[in-house]
């Protein structure tokens, strides 16, 4: 294992510091227990967003806080769920009255942890909406899996959300803003290499040298199929025909496309990926209105991508176009 | 009925357990590298170190608040899956214990006085069956898995199921560990060709099968512990403690 860290245990908790360091200008990063939350929190009378998942995804979640954005989120170990304690004290810490809503992506961790600390929040008077986010079409949904795993619509939905809060929206209308952009968008992965978590040392999964894994989520949990690496082109044919088709995504159609890295991929290739699928697009007659073609939520030192797309209307449009200013996503602010 | 289980052996249980874990962190990581996300043994090994530090601390109250205790210290630091199921586990355990009147049985009609560790004659075979059963009955509430599903409940159930048949057949506490620990043990080898449907390995579909459920191997490493360490005989409370893994 190669990593620039200085000792495995101690990788969460000096990330934080870096973070904490380079962006304490704006951002409040709190230990004991570890939540990240907008300088100027609480917000009176806006509602407030938190997210939270395991670190390793960097820079959701805690990238993601600011302004048009979420108001905290908690890191967990890497690639592990944060806790209830953490969740509890980042949404005390956000709640300007409004009520706080918690995205949360759906893995059974994550999932129980934050209902243990929706409970908790209840308990102490917070009203409290949770909303889960499971867009992998690599999934199948049903009662034999899971279900499907929270991914790139996750990005998504934190910034149409906290634009929507920001304009002063109740709880129960971002929540349903939040439910919509989960039902309206969709996102498949593939992996080149696997990753390695700095407590194993060594990679997750094994991978051929001229092989890869179609259907990856973002912990380094092998996908649904393993075959020959194959040129860009197939590789957007590969994830975007079932994303297309699951919705399904038909001619007419405005799309929000997000071409997204998993943290081992340069951007050169992922502007490659998002050539082929603004053409694949074209052929099928859907219109990409907005695009977004980066790093945002990645699996360590992955190599590979994900594709979401999302339905777009004017609402939705506008949500996404108004101001954020975060550290890992900023426009107009 | 000569063997009870005392607030000591409790301690010297979560003590061991702690140890065991330690002992197989990287075999439970490497079970869960195979069909999961690699950090089960890690997780785990982070949140019973953190019980075992405030464990004399914890030590000084009654069994049923050191379970509690015991629960939240596992919610708040292991993460993940494991951490609201495991703490959900001690949780009920713990309700249940500080309902219990130790040595009596439920509605016996005598005074509901609450133990201190000198005076706790310790808990009959009933009463710990009951403790387990309300522990299990958490977790499948929490975690929605049946047996089955290739999780921590596949070993959890039978063992559940065996200390309560023992207890109606009024076997001593000794037997009905042992007896537990093996059922826990065919529970966790029963996961091998099951496909998983809850939990990251459910992913996997039909790739899950032929491996061992990490969460099945951890719940039969508590149960082994508890076989292996619960057992007191009757009368005044020992001073010293089982050592750990003895």
């Amino acid at each position: 294992m190669k990593k620039l860290i200085n000792r495995p245990e101690d990788v969460v908790r000096e990330a934080l510091e870096g973070f904490a360091a380079a962006y304490g200008d704006r951002l409040t990063v709190h230990t004991e227990p570890a939540y990240v939350v907008r300088a100027d929190a609480p917000v009176a009378g806006k509602v407030a967003l938190v997210s939270g998942g395991g670190s390793g995804h960097e820079p959701m979640h805690g990238g993601f806080v600011g302004p048009g954005m979420l108001d905290a989120a908690c890191p967990g170990e890497v690639f592990t769920s944060p806790t209830p304690d953490q969740m509890l004290a980042a949404t005390q810490a956000v709640n300007g009255g409004a009520g706080v809503l918690h995205i949360v992506k759906n893995y059974t961790g994550d999932v129980m942890n934050f209902e243990m600390a929706a409970e908790l929040a209840r308990d102490e008077g917070i009203t409290v909406e949770q909303v889960v986010i499971d867009d992998d079409v690599a999934v199948q949904d049903s009662l034999y899996t899971a279900g499907r795993r929270g991914v790139g619509a996750t990005v998504l939905a934190e910034k149409i959300c906290g634009a929507a809060a920001e304009q002063g929206r109740p709880l129960r209308e971002v929540a349903e803003l939040c439910r919509r952009v989960n039902a309206e968008g969709r996102s498949m992965g593939l992996a080149l290499t696997s990753c390695t978590t700095p407590m194993a040392g060594k990679p997750t999964f094994d991978l051929g040298a001229d092989e890869m894994e179609l259907g990856i989520g973002i912990h380094g949990e092998p996908g649904r199929e393993r075959r020959a690496v194959v040129t860009a082109r197939e590789a957007v044919e590969l994830l975007a025909t079932p994303v297309l088709d699951d919705l399904p995504f038909e001619a007419g159609d405005a799309v929000l496309a997000f071409v997204n890295g998993m943290g081992g991929t340069p951007l050169m290739e992922l502007y490659i990926v998002f050539n082929e699928l603004q053409r694949l697009l074209g052929d099928r007659g859907v219109t990409v209105a907005r695009n977004l073609v980066g790093s945002y939520i990645t699996s360590l030192d992955m190599a590979g991508c994900s594709i979401t797309l999302l339905h777009l209307d004017e609402e939705l449009t506008a949500l996404w176009d108004a101001p954020v200013n975060t550290p890992g996503l900023r426009w107009k602010a | 009925m000569s063997e009870t289980v005392s607030h000591e052996a409790v301690t010297a249980w979560l003590r061991a357990f702690a140890a065991t874990i330690a002992e197989h962190r990287q075999y439970l990581t490497e079970l869960d590298a195979a069909i999961g996300d690699a950090d089960h043994g890690v997780n785990m090994d982070r949140g019973m170190q953190a019980v075992l530090g405030r464990l004399d601390a914890l030590a000084e109250g009654a069994t049923g608040a050191l379970l509690k205790a015991v629960g939240m210290t596992l919610v708040s630091t292991v993460g993940g899956a494991a951490g609201p199921l495991y703490g959900t586990l001690f949780l009920q355990m713990g309700k249940v214990a500080g309902e219990e009147s130790p040595g009596k049985e439920a509605g016996g009609g005598s005074p509901q006085t609450r133990d201190t560790p000198e005076a706790a004659p310790g808990l009959t075979l009933r009463q710990w069956a009951g403790l387990v059963d309300a522990g299990v009955a958490g977790v499948q509430a929490r975690g929605k898995a049946v047996v089955g599903d290739k999780t921590m409940v596949d070993a959890l159930v039978p063992a559940a199921a065996a200390l309560r048949a023992a207890a109606a057949a009024g076997l001593a506490v000794s037997e009905a560990l042992s007896q537990a620990a093996d059922a826990a043990e065919r529970g966790m080898k029963a996961t091998i060709p099951l496909v998983a449907r809850k939990g990251r390995a459910s992913y996997l579909g039909e790739r899950s099968a032929g491996h061992q459920d990490p969460g099945a191997t951890s719940a039969w490493l508590l149960m082994r512990t508890a076989a292996e360490t619960l057992v007191t005989s009757e009368g005044p409370a020992s001073e010293t403690r089982p050592h750990p893994g003895a």
